[in-house]
């Protein structure tokens, strides 16, 4: 359902970007690229109380005229970025929670093998890689 | 392009070759990947294979259609053979040799139990990657690492080290051993365009048996046979010829194979043998791994860590982006750590990845772990994964066996480190989806965090707590003194005050009382009070709460007379009904003390009698909504300074009021103890509660006292005549008490009432908690909704 995933690092330099390049794959990355802004914007918000008290899905960071844009943070500032087509009206948040859990799943299984050096694009693992596709797929 | 012709052997080995490049099984394979490696491995110049691409019209098409490959095999055979490229010459050169494909050749030799060469050789494809194990990989690398052209004698050297796989093996093996090989000339295969129609050929049936084919092919790699040998083992089965060459070549393959390996390190793996499963690990090889595991972690039961599990595997020199992938595949349950059966899973995985073979997409079946750890158990499971292993596409040449056995045989003759690799076949993953299993295991979503909590209901619900108020105050109805059930039916009878309801109420608290507290001290009865306060407050909490104090006289309770007397006539609708009967239980006993006091015909001392008549005065102004005793309360006002006159004309009408002032008067006594401050005689209370004793104070008068005293009391002020006498009738209330038997009966109506205050205001309590929890539940609704249009909010 997504149009577009990034995974971005805590120094907010991106680990893993993928979209559907039907469109100008640019204007996909210089929209995940603005909406950090609008993390770091939660995260400071909500930052006052313990780390552990805040909610790591941020919900809508920003719409625009076509496309809404989710956010997710971890624990470790790693950031999920999601963008969604607009007229997909059927999507419900939930639905975005669960794709962010299942992408927050499956970069824990990336982290996990220690043949990945945490910092490294993502670029080895076929299993994020192809759950990245069945979210983004569900779109067509 | 004119029909190709094929001989049998032919039909069969293009096919193989065919099916081997569509990797897609598209009917037509692209020009790049396996065509190209495949072209490259027939050891031709470049040149020569450009130009067979054109004529087979691959060039034209852009892909290689079965037709084009064939014509295009065909092709090579022709320049093999050495004869000139030209279209004609796919049909008229007779005879033609299979196109000998140098890499191929490797290929189905490895994955010929026989031919173990082929580990070698595509160890050595991989040159670099790994060491090269026996020296029949030395002799074979030279061979492989070329692509483009090899020496045919080169090839022919290697044959004799490394002989052709058993003749019993089928061709449909070929295209697993393309597939194999195809991986080592994986760089620039891609780049020849193809383009052009391609003749429509119509493929032959398959005339020969597999055998044959294969043996043509193998006979290909026999030591140095002219085309001639090819051939004839086209046009008969030299099965003969070369099964006598592939037993003396297994022998020297493994031989050669024993010689290398033993030079090599543990890098040096064994592939799997089964030929049903090319995944299966052999018992040989799982030994292999768990002495490897065992020098990594000693207990097999435990975990190789991550870390450790990458310097071991790094060691492979495969490629970390393979190596990583191998992890995944591996490690089952994603905890960065491999059990024994990971590790024997991820090892499996880099011998075959090493030898050539793909990494599977996902985990073979015979390669997951079991849930049992151990060896045994992982041995029996492999077999049964084995036989359910149905990926391969192509079938498992059976002739792997024959050469198993020779296999076994030298096994024990390596060393540990050597290890022979069994051609894998072709790797269809059948084997379930592991990535796709674990996203099923839906971990604990740290995002579902329940916004809002549930109020849940703590306290019972008062009319739950009415109920057993209810119940308790029916056993007390039942245990109570009998007098005092007596007292309300008599009261009953006697009252016509509205307020019967009260004096149920009370009654059951008096009887309750008086059951309870007998011995508590009438100048206790603030504890008593406290007491069952303790009662009430425990009930709101309690699902069977204490029993309940008997319901006070609503006159006589601390909380506004009123209502209390709402409360009770709202909520214990039920109860007071029963408990009607026993308001006027307990008479004021100021009354009864004025009353018998008065009395001449009652065996009451004088004093009695005076101190009787002193509360009197006391008690009737409290019962002016009391019609029997109105005028009494005129007695009262009027005789409250004179208290031995009022006796004596108040006797005989004290006189109806002494029976209910008697119970009365011990609620009243309570009272006043707690509300009046005591005066003069104490010896009224002794009086007084003489005075009642003998009587049989009617409850319902009494009561009426008590609840006129409350009611009274706000109106104490209105009247001021009756303020003094109220007083004096409370102040003397006090005093009565003091007596044996007005104490019990003080207490136990005060005792009574306090009782009764209390569950009233547990049941209000209750009744306000349950109401703040409804507030509470309401607006965390309504945070909840807040937070959902918060984010839009910041839009």
């Amino acid at each position: 359902m997504a149009v577009c995933v990034a995974v971005i690092a805590k120094e907010n330099y991106p680990l893993y970007i993928r979209s559907i390049p039907t469109e100008n794959e640019l204007k996909f990355h210089y929209m995940v690229h603005t909406s950090l802004d609008v993390v770091d914007e939660k995260i400071s918000a909500m930052g006052k109380a313990l780390v552990d008290q805040r909610e790591l899905y941020l919900g809508l960071l920003y719409p625009t005229e076509d496309y809404k844009v989710y956010g997710y943070v971890t624990n470790s500032k790693v950031k999920f970025v999601m963008v969604v087509d607009s007229s997909n009206t059927a999507l419900r948040d939930n639905e975005i929670r669960s794709m962010f859990r299942k992408l927050h799943n499956s970069y824990t299984d990336v982290m996990c093998n220690p043949f990945y050096n945490p910092g490294d694009r993502i670029q080895s693992s076929r299993a994020f890689d192809s759950m990245v596709t069945s979210m983004m797929i569900q779109v067509c | 392009m004119e029909g190709l012709t094929l001989s049998d052997a032919e039909q069969k080995y293009y096919s193989d070759l065919f099916s081997y490049c569509d990797i897609e099984s598209t009917k037509k394979v692209a020009a790049n990947g396996r065509v190209l490696e495949l072209f490259r491995a027939a050891q031709l110049p470049n040149d020569v294979v450009l130009q067979i691409m054109e004529l087979c019209g691959a060039t034209r098409l852009g892909y290689f259609g079965r037709s084009q490959f064939y014509i295009a095999l065909k092709l090579v055979a022709v320049a093999q053979s050495g004869f000139p490229l030209r279209v004609e010459s796919i049909n008229t050169v007779k005879d033609l040799p299979l196109p000998r494909f140098v890499a191929s050749k490797n290929e189905q030799e490895s994955r010929h139990a026989a031919s173990y060469s082929s580990d070698s050789e595509n160890q050595g494809s991989y040159s670099g990657v790994i060491p090269p194990p026996p020296g029949r990989g030395q002799v074979k690398k030279g061979s492989v690492s070329h692509d483009a052209v090899q020496p045919r004698t080169s090839a022919d050297q290697q044959e004799p080290a490394s002989p052709v796989v058993s003749p019993q093996q089928s061709p449909p093996t070929s295209p697993h051993t393309w597939r194999k090989h195809s991986r080592h000339p994986s760089g620039g295969n891609s780049e020849r365009p193809l383009a052009g129609p391609g003749p429509f050929w119509s493929p032959f049936g398959e005339a020969q048996s597999g055998s044959s084919a294969g043996d043509a092919v193998w006979s290909g790699h026999s030591p140095p046979p002219p085309q001639e040998t090819w051939v004839s083992f086209a046009d008969t089965p030299p099965t003969s010829t070369l099964l006598t060459m592939h037993p003396a070549s297994v022998q020297d393959q493994t031989t050669v194979r024993t010689v290398a390996s033993a030079t090599t390190a543990n890098e040096i793996r064994r592939q799997s043998s089964s030929y049903d499963d090319p995944w299966k690990i052999t018992d040989e090889q799982r030994q292999y791994y768990v002495n490897q595991f065992k020098t990594i972690q000693p207990d097999l039961n435990g975990f190789i860590p991550g870390s450790a599990a990458k310097e071991f595997f790094t060691k492979s020199k495969l490629p970390i982006l393979e190596l990583s992938h191998i992890w995944e595949l591996s490690d089952f349950d994603k905890d960065g750590a491999l059990t024994l059966d990971e590790f024997c899973a991820a090892f499996h995985l880099v011998v075959a990845r090493k030898n050539g073979y793909d990494l599977p997409e996902k985990l073979p079946e015979s390669l997951m772990p079991k849930l049992i750890d151990l060896e045994d158990s992982a041995d029996v499971g492999d077999q049964p994964g084995e036989v359910g292993y149905s990926g391969s596409p192509a079938e498992a040449p059976p002739s792997k066996s024959p050469s198993m056995p020779s296999l076994n045989q030298t096994w024990p003759e390596l060393n540990q480190s050597s290890e022979q690799w069994e051609t894998f076949s072709e790797r269809s993953s059948s084997s379930q989806t592991l990535t796709q299993f674990d996203s099923n295991i839906a971990p604990a979503d740290p995002d579902t965090a329940i916004v809002h909590p549930v109020p849940i209901r703590m306290t019972p619900s008062k009319i739950h707590m009415q109920e057993m108020e209810l119940k308790r105050t029916g056993s007390d109805h039942t245990n109570p003194t009998s007098p005092l059930l007596v007292k309300p039916s008599d009261l009953s009878e006697e009252s016509k005050i509205n307020s019967s309801v009260k004096f149920a109420s009370g009654n059951t608290v008096d009887g309750y009382s008086s059951s309870d507290s007998f011995t508590s001290d009438p100048e206790q009865i603030g504890n008593n009070v406290t007491h069952q306060r303790s009662h009430s407050g425990t009930s709101p909490d309690n699902t069977a709460p204490p029993p309940p104090p008997p319901r006070p006289q609503p006159s006589h309770s601390r909380s506004s007379s009123l209502d209390m007397n709402r409360t009770f006539a709202v909520t214990t609708g039920q109860q007071q009904a029963g408990v009607v009967a026993h308001p006027p239980a307990v008479p004021p006993r100021p009354q009864p003390s004025q009353a018998p006091g008065p009395v001449v015909h009652r065996p009451v001392d004088a004093d009695g009698l005076i101190t009787h008549t002193s509360t009197s005065p006391q008690q009737i102004p409290e019962q002016p909504n009391f019609a029997d005793f109105s005028q009494f309360e005129v007695f009262a006002a009027s005789n409250v300074n004179e208290e031995q006159d009022d006796e004596a004309e108040k006797h005989p009408e004290v006189l109806p009021v002494e029976k209910a002032s008697d119970p009365a008067s011990s609620l009243r006594v309570a009272k006043t103890d707690s509300k009046i401050e005591e005066k003069t005689a104490a010896s009224v209370p002794a009086n007084v509660s003489k005075g009642t004793t003998p009587l049989a104070p009617p409850p319902k008068p009494v009561r009426r006292r008590l609840k006129s005293e409350d009611e009274l009391r706000p109106e104490v002020d209105e009247h001021t005549q009756k303020t003094g006498v109220l007083a004096a009738v409370l102040a003397s209330q006090p005093s009565i008490p003091r007596s044996v038997g007005k104490d019990k009966k003080a207490i136990q109506a005060s005792i009574r009432r306090n009782k009764e205050t209390n569950t009233v205001l547990a049941r209000l309590n209750s009744e306000l908690q349950q109401q703040l929890k409804d507030v509470l539940e309401e607006r965390i609704s309504l945070e909840v909704q807040l937070e959902q249009l918060r984010p839009f909010s910041h839009l």
